[in-house]
């Protein structure tokens, strides 16, 4: 097997320092506005008693999905020996760790008590969901972290196989955890089903390789490192496969509720009449995060380097408008407390509820996605994570 | 922590014991403080440095054939008893709590209308105890469900998981407005409370039931489940009652009667 | 020059570090908390040295018991602590900086969010008339009828 030269990536030039400077900026926007939701409390939010998780939630179950799907070009590497794959490994890993820090601390700054997160480290219910993921993404945290270190560290290298293997078992039971707790609950009539984990992983599966690609390629053309086309073909029908996995899924979610009559009125409001929900449905979540994809990925237009960031930028887009519409659309939907009956009250019930988000709610989701963005930035400059050249030839040598 | 009954082993065996020992004591005590306490206190009390047990199971029944529409007095019996701000003076609506609300009914092929209230149903199995990452939302022995707001972390899973809306997040500061029985802050989830105050108190009512009995309406009805000779289980058993999603089989602490 | 400006950076830091610290006045001769004497009662339910250094033991262990297990006992209840301790100026334990628990947390810079929740005033409107009937354990006696006042030593008694 031919071997390949690691190198950090130099980060002095003003590109590197600006790129840095831009996210830091976010990054600091993002903590304002904790700050700012945190002395007013969640009044300044356009999250209330009926939409009780907003905008946040949607970039924190995005990152933290994402994350686990990020380490999908490692495991094949590892897991499923593909030699192939094992240069690509380590920026995986780094990329997994930093999407899912970003997505954590979105969810934690999100608490209306943040300052209490000491008492949800020593205070466990083992038959909540919830506790069950704090263990899963600090497993996460722990596995990964020293999956990459057996992958850096020559004098633990034959263990790469062993830690690359737990780290994947155990992101599958992460967001199968991540799609139970939405999967565990009997009040919403668009959760409480077991298809909740399955779409999850698929879907960490799409936004996870999606980032990634997006990530490699960038970091290769702004550090001036060759990047063939052999990678990035073998991971574009990958990407497409994953695509369509996740729209089959949708299919048979909305395709179940729709043969039971007492799902009928809500299938009706997301797939129908819902308003902002019915579009961003059919053209955000299915077209542009689905079948738009799907075409340029499957078409001649994926040979093209530009159309096949087009392709990853849409399914990171559609995929944040699925989380949307799967956490927010399901709580616009009144619960049903009297099935078959008209309902009002002074607590808006039998209403569809709005949602406005604020200011501080954005910028608190992208100031995840900065300070991930931030942490890979930062690792690839002092981690020897990103191999020297990965043109056609240097790759070909690796699958002989 | 779902359940919490440490005191079983040392609960009397029957809960008309424990009421006459309860009751004598609370007498007792009450005579060394001052004598007109105890007028109260020997119908329901429990000895203050004893806990809740599980022989009570606090339950209500609501009866909408005498529930009037457009009535609101035990919301609004409920806001002065607890302290939170009625839904009408509060800045935002959206956001501000509402520990009971009148819920108007209407069957839209026969037109029939029914008025009640909604507020927690104390389950027996609550979905808020099961999803509650640090166990802050749990059940009392004597059925009640509550929030232990020196552990609730905000996170609104309880509210994700309740089938009744019953709960709300306080949005914003409360400015010492609280009153001094009744804790309740910025960040953490509340609800009824089956006016625990009330109950430990020995006052055997709730804030929402005194107000219905107060109007004339007599549409509520607090007590006792587990004792037969309650004035509520023998309701119980005469009136046909039902549960709200009763097909969740949480086995409420609120019956309905006329749903 | 350079000298300056690492002095300077330090002592920035310990202003900040300070100032987060909640001591902002940083000089030597920070005032000495206010220690208001009770506005009821003699004695406290357990001896002053004891209480001072242990109050937030006894408060956290009366918490769990009364929440999780409605043991309503009054010895070390918070709200007792406040129907003695509220100032006879504010009616409050925690409403300007030299009522109880605020003077000596502040001193300490030990931040408590108690009064996140919980009243920071006894029950009723005792608060400016601190030997009225109507704290808490009182309540029942007014609900009855009975509304004369209550004596120091009669207070003293409920206290121990």
């Amino acid at each position: 097997m031919a071997s390949i030269t690691f190198r950090e990536v130099e980060g002095s030039s003003l590109k590197y320092w600006l790129l840095f400077g831009g996210l830091g900026l976010f990054v600091l926007f993002g903590a304002l506005a904790w700050n700012t939701m945190h002395h007013h409390g969640h009044v300044i939010t356009g999250m209330d008693n009926q939409i009780v998780w907003g905008l946040p939630h949607v970039f924190a179950v995005f990152l933290i999905v994402a994350a686990s799907g990020a380490l999908n070009v490692a495991s094949i590497a590892s897991v499923f020996n593909k030699p192939m794959y094992k240069p690509l490994a380590p920026l995986s890993a780094i990329l997994a760790l930093a999407l899912m820090l970003g997505g954590l601390l979105v969810l934690v700054l999100d608490l209306g008590r943040s300052d209490r997160l000491v008492v949800a480290m020593t205070h466990f219910n083992f038959k909540s969901m919830f506790t069950w993921n704090v263990f899963l993404y600090s497993g996460f945290f722990a596995l990964v972290g020293i999956y990459l270190w057996t992958m850096l560290d020559r004098s633990v290298k034959a263990y790469t196989k062993a830690a690359g293997t737990a780290a994947f078992i155990w992101r599958l039971a992460l967001t199968t955890g991540t799609g139970s707790l939405f999967g565990f609950l009997i009040a919403r009539e668009l959760y409480g089903s077991a298809v909740m984990a399955p779409m999850f992983i698929i879907m960490s599966f799409a936004y996870g390789l999606a980032i990634y690609l997006m990530v490699l390629a960038a970091a290769y053309a702004w550090t001036g490192r060759p990047l063939g086309d052999i990678v990035i073909q073998r991971l574009r029908y990958l990407l497409a496969v994953f695509v369509a996995a996740v729209l089959y899924f949708v299919v048979v979610h909305h395709m179940t509720s729709m043969y039971f009559t007492k799902f009928h009125a809500v299938e009706a409001f997301i797939l129908l009449n819902g308003g902002i929900f019915t579009t961003l449905f059919w053209i955000g979540q299915i077209l542009i995060g689905g079948v738009i994809p799907l075409v340029i990925l499957l078409t001649g237009m994926g040979k093209s380097r530009t159309w096949l960031m087009i392709a990853c930028a849409l399914v990171i887009l559609g995929g944040l408008v699925q989380m949307y519409v799967t956490i927010i659309g399901a709580q616009a939907w009144p619960l049903d407390l009297f099935p078959g009956m008209v309902q009002s009250s002074s607590f808006f019930d039998g209403e569809v509820h709005s949602y406005a988000p604020s200011a501080p709610e954005l910028f608190l989701g992208l100031g995840g996605i900065a300070i991930a963005l931030l942490a890979t930035t930062f690792g690839v400059k002092v981690l020897r994570l990103l191999p020297e050249s990965l043109d056609d030839a240097t790759v070909a040598k690796l699958e002989h | 922590m779902s359940e919490m009954n440490p005191n079983q082993e040392t609960a009397p065996a029957s809960p008309e014991r424990r009421r006459f020992v309860g009751g004598a004591a609370a007498a007792a005590a009450g005579l060394a403080i001052a004598p007109g306490v105890m007028l109260i206190e020997v119908a329901y009390g429990r000895p203050e440095d004893q806990a809740a047990s599980s022989a009570v199971r606090w339950g209500m029944l609501v009866d909408t054939t005498k529930c009037a529409s457009g009535c609101n007095e035990c919301v609004s019996a409920c806001s002065t008893e607890n302290g939170w701000t009625p839904v009408a003076e509060s800045k935002h609506p959206k956001q501000a709590p509402q520990w009971i609300r009148k819920l108007e009914l209407q069957d839209p092929l026969t037109q029939m209308q029914t008025s009640l209230p909604m507020m927690c149903q104390h389950c027996a199995e609550p979905p808020c105890v099961d999803v509650c990452p640090t166990g802050a939302s749990f059940k009392r022995a004597d059925g009640i469900v509550l929030v232990n707001r020196h552990t609730c972390i905000g996170c609104r899973y309880c509210m994700m998981a309740c089938p009744y809306k019953a709960r709300s997040l306080v949005h914003e500061p409360l400015n010492d407005t609280q009153k001094p029985d009744v804790p309740r802050g910025i960040g953490c989830v509340e609800s009824c409370t089956f006016c625990v105050q009330k109950v430990d108190r020995g006052d055997g009512t709730t804030a929402c039931v005194e107000a219905c009995t107060a109007a004339g309406h007599n549409a509520l009805l607090f007590g006792d489940m587990n004792d037969p000779g309650s004035e509520i289980s023998k309701r119980l058993r005469e009136l046909p009652t039902k549960q709200v999603r009763a097909d969740l089989n949480l086995n409420l602490g609120i019956r309905y009667h006329g749903i | 020059m350079a000298g300056f400006l690492q002095r300077a950076a330090r002592a920035a830091f310990l202003a900040v570090a300070l100032i987060w610290a909640g001591l902002i006045p940083a000089q030597a001769d920070a005032p000495k908390p206010v220690i208001q004497k009770a506005t009821k009662g003699e004695q406290c339910v357990e001896d002053t040295a004891y209480m001072r250094k242990n109050h937030m033991k006894v408060l956290n262990h009366h918490r769990d018991e009364t929440v999780l297990e409605g043991i309503r006992t009054k010895k070390h209840s918070l709200k007792e602590c406040i129907n003695c301790h509220a100032s006879e100026t504010t009616g409050s334990v925690a409403k300007s900086k030299d009522d109880f628990c605020v003077s000596c947390h502040s001193y300490a810079a030990v931040k408590i969010d108690c009064f996140d929740c919980h009243s920071t005033k006894p029950q009723g409107s005792m608060a400016m008339h601190p030997l009225d009937a109507a704290t808490a354990h009182y309540k029942h006696k007014l609900a009855a009828g009975a509304k004369q006042p209550v004596s120091v030593e009669e207070m003293a008694k409920v206290a121990q």
